[in-house]
């Protein structure tokens, strides 16, 4: 089942925001994202990463609540990046064209720092 | 005079049958007139026995001397001539008689007139003797059969009325009682989550006891199915229901396993049960688990073991009236050639035809079956393994409903996925066909349904050659067309279409091939996936 009201917990490193996504990331998952995004980028981080280690399920309403985080951090100036998306959800990422606008790296690592190992900019 | 034929026959030949006890039961005591004497019991080593059976005629009861309580007991009564009656070499009764009348001693002549009477009367006595015997005999058998059709009785009334049908699946079962009636039962045990309960037993002892205990089982097995997920556990609360209450020299021995049709997972568990037999692609396997029979001491444990049946392996569940049936050398049919039966023939109901031919050539024709014989079986459809087979027809494997629920599409593609799993689809494409329908089910309850929960979706999976369709129907077959324009993130992020609007985009590039119709009730979208033609996936980011 659908998991609902699960708190995303923000984490700061190296200058960079980690949203661990938890659970599915589906339309009960909107409110606990929004949440972590404010919580995030409250004071301006150098990157949003969102960590996908976490998470459940991916469904499209979850495509769409990351379409809506990468408008808003566009509209701010903000990179979002990646990690821990499995092969499936790596390829959903490619085919939607979500991996244009975000870095998908291998490891929390690379993500916090940035361009290395990512398959996009 | 009294004749005393019947209470002297019973204890001169000092055993007590079924037909005496039923005389015993059925006539009424004679009524004595004064001029007739109780019966007297003669003991079967009262030596007043072998005289009379020796004597050539009547005999002179107050000369004789001997160590006798009877002769005691006749002389006490005023018994004075005692005439045996012999028929054919066997002494059947003796005719006492007492004073005459004249109070004069018997003459010669009386006792020639008594010896021609009893040479008459001893055969017909005899005659009567054995017509109330047989009477006796035959009410004993009537009765015998009544109790045998209650018996059969209550084990037809629990045995299954009917074996499901599950997609990909073929059930066959079969019930024979012996004459005589034994213990064996099966039964069906529909569970949550669409799981099957098969239960095979054997109740020691015949008739309606064994019947009764049957039931008894067959009732706790069912309730405990209920409440309880693992077979081991199932029969352990079952052994602790019947062991205070199980007759002495009774138990039962049982076996209980649950099969997920989907994925032909059979779990099971054994108190001492005839062990099960799989046919498997190289010949025939037992399935083994440890376990005491029911119902012999409480705090037993029952070891669990799991197998996967794969397509065209069957199980067969046997009781012991197969392996046990004798040939007229006294040869039993055995285990060895069941399971070679297993692994040489198809599985399923022909199994159990040919199993059966092959017991009558055994036993031959005309024995008479010694035990019950029952036999289930499972047969998993080949058609699953090699979907090459059988090209053509269409095979539908499940048809389920969904309420129109957020969050139920989880539901959806989790059965599907199960559903499809044995089949062979790489991971990969499994999880591509997940989303599909995934979304497809969320779009069918959003737009089709309004997510009102009283709408179920309806997922039909099916097979065909070398491909699987998932079928998802909802019922707003008069709704507009939804989901028409398509998905473009850069306008998502500039704000010109909204950011939702992925499902249809999704389902089209994750599945070889998607079709939706409408017929006016209902709109269904139907997702076709090639089981191991690689090449029919589309390229990345393109459409069908």
């Amino acid at each position: 089942m659908t998991t609902s009201d699960v708190t995303m917990p923000v984490r700061r490193r190296d200058g960079a925001a980690v949203i661990d996504l938890q659970g599915d990331v589906n339309g009960r998952a909107e409110h606990s994202l929004n949440a972590a995004w404010e919580e995030a980028t409250r004071t301006t981080p150098d990157a949003v990463v969102l960590n996908f280690e976490t998470a459940g399920y991916i469904n499209s309403t979850g495509i769409a609540l990351i379409v809506g985080l990468l408008a808003m951090a566009r509209a701010r100036g903000i990179s979002i990046r990646a990690y821990g998306l499995t092969p499936h959800y790596r390829e959903i990422f490619e085919i939607t064209r979500l991996a244009d606008f975000l870095a998908i790296n291998p490891d929390e690592d690379s993500a916090v720092r940035g361009a290395e190992g990512a398959t996009h900019a | 005079m009294t004749t005393l034929a019947r209470s002297f026959r019973r204890r001169f030949l000092g055993r007590s049958t079924e037909a005496d006890r039923a005389v015993r039961d059925t006539e009424q005591p004679v009524a004595t007139s004064h001029d007739e004497q109780a019966p007297v019991d003669i003991a079967p080593n009262d030596p007043l026995l072998a005289y009379l059976q020796s004597a050539s005629g009547a005999v002179n009861v107050e000369a004789l001397a001997l160590d006798s309580p009877a002769l005691a007991e006749l002389k006490a009564a005023g018994v004075k001539l005692a005439v045996p009656l012999v028929s054919q070499g066997e002494l059947i009764g003796v005719l006492n008689l007492g004073p005459r009348r004249s109070e004069q001693d018997y003459s010669t002549d009386d006792r020639k007139l008594l010896d021609n009477l009893a040479a008459q009367a001893a055969p017909a006595l005899r005659v009567g003797q054995l017509v109330r015997q047989q009477q006796a005999e035959a009410a004993t058998r009537q009765r015998f059969e009544q109790e045998l059709e209650v018996a059969r009785l209550i084990q037809q009334n629990f045995l299954p009325k009917q074996l499901p049908e599950l997609a990909g699946w073929q059930v066959a079962a079969y019930y024979r009682p012996a004459r005589e009636v034994g213990g064996d039962f099966y039964d069906v045990i529909p569970l949550p989550d669409d799981r099957i309960g098969f239960v095979i037993g054997d109740v020691t002892d015949k008739g309606v006891p064994a019947a009764l205990v049957m039931a008894a089982t067959r009732s706790v097995l069912r309730a405990s199915a209920q409440r309880l997920v693992d077979p081991g556990a199932v029969l352990e609360r079952v052994n602790e229901h019947l062991c205070p209450d199980m007759p002495e020299k009774m138990f039962v021995t049982c076996l209980y396993g649950v099969l997920e049709p989907t994925t032909g997972h059979f779990r099971f568990a054994n108190a001492g049960h005839d062990l099960p037999y799989v046919k498997t692609a190289d010949g025939s396997v037992e399935l083994r688990a440890r376990g005491m029979p029911l119902g012999l001491m409480p705090g037993m444990f029952y070891e669990e073991k799991e197998a996967v049946l794969a397509p065209g392996e069957s199980l067969l569940l046997h009781s012991d009236g197969v392996v046990e049936a004798h040939d007229a050398e006294g040869a039993m049919f055995g285990f060895p050639r069941l399971k070679e039966a297993v692994a040489r023939y198809p599985g399923g109901g022909e199994l159990i035809d040919r199993v059966l031919t092959d017991l009558r050539e055994h036993t031959g024709t005309t024995a008479e079956q010694e035990d019950d014989i029952t036999m289930v079986t499972l047969a998993r459809s080949p058609s699953a393994a090699h979907p090459t087979i059988g090209v053509g027809p269409t095979h539908q494997l499940v048809e389920f409903e969904v309420p129109s629920a957020e969050g139920n599409e989880r539901l959806a593609l989790q059965r599907v996925s199960a559903i499809v799993t044995p089949l062979g689809l790489d991971q990969a494409r499994l999880k591509r066909l997940e989303t599909a329908v995934g979304e497809a089910t969320m779009n069918a309850m959003e737009h089709g349904n309004g997510y009102r929960v009283d709408q179920p979706v309806t997922v039909r999976v099916l097979t065909e050659a070398n491909l699987v369709r998932v079928q998802i129907t909802d019922l707003g077959g008069g709704a507009p067309e939804r989901e028409t324009e398509e998905p473009d993130i850069e306008a998502k992020l500039a704000g010109l279409q909204r950011p939702r609007g992925w499902g249809l985009f999704l389902i089209k590039n994750m599945v070889d091939e998607a079709h939706e119709t409408s017929d006016g009730a209902g709109h269904t979208l139907e997702l076709v996936m090639h089981l191991d033609d690689v090449s029919a996936v589309p390229d990345e980011g393109g459409e069908q």
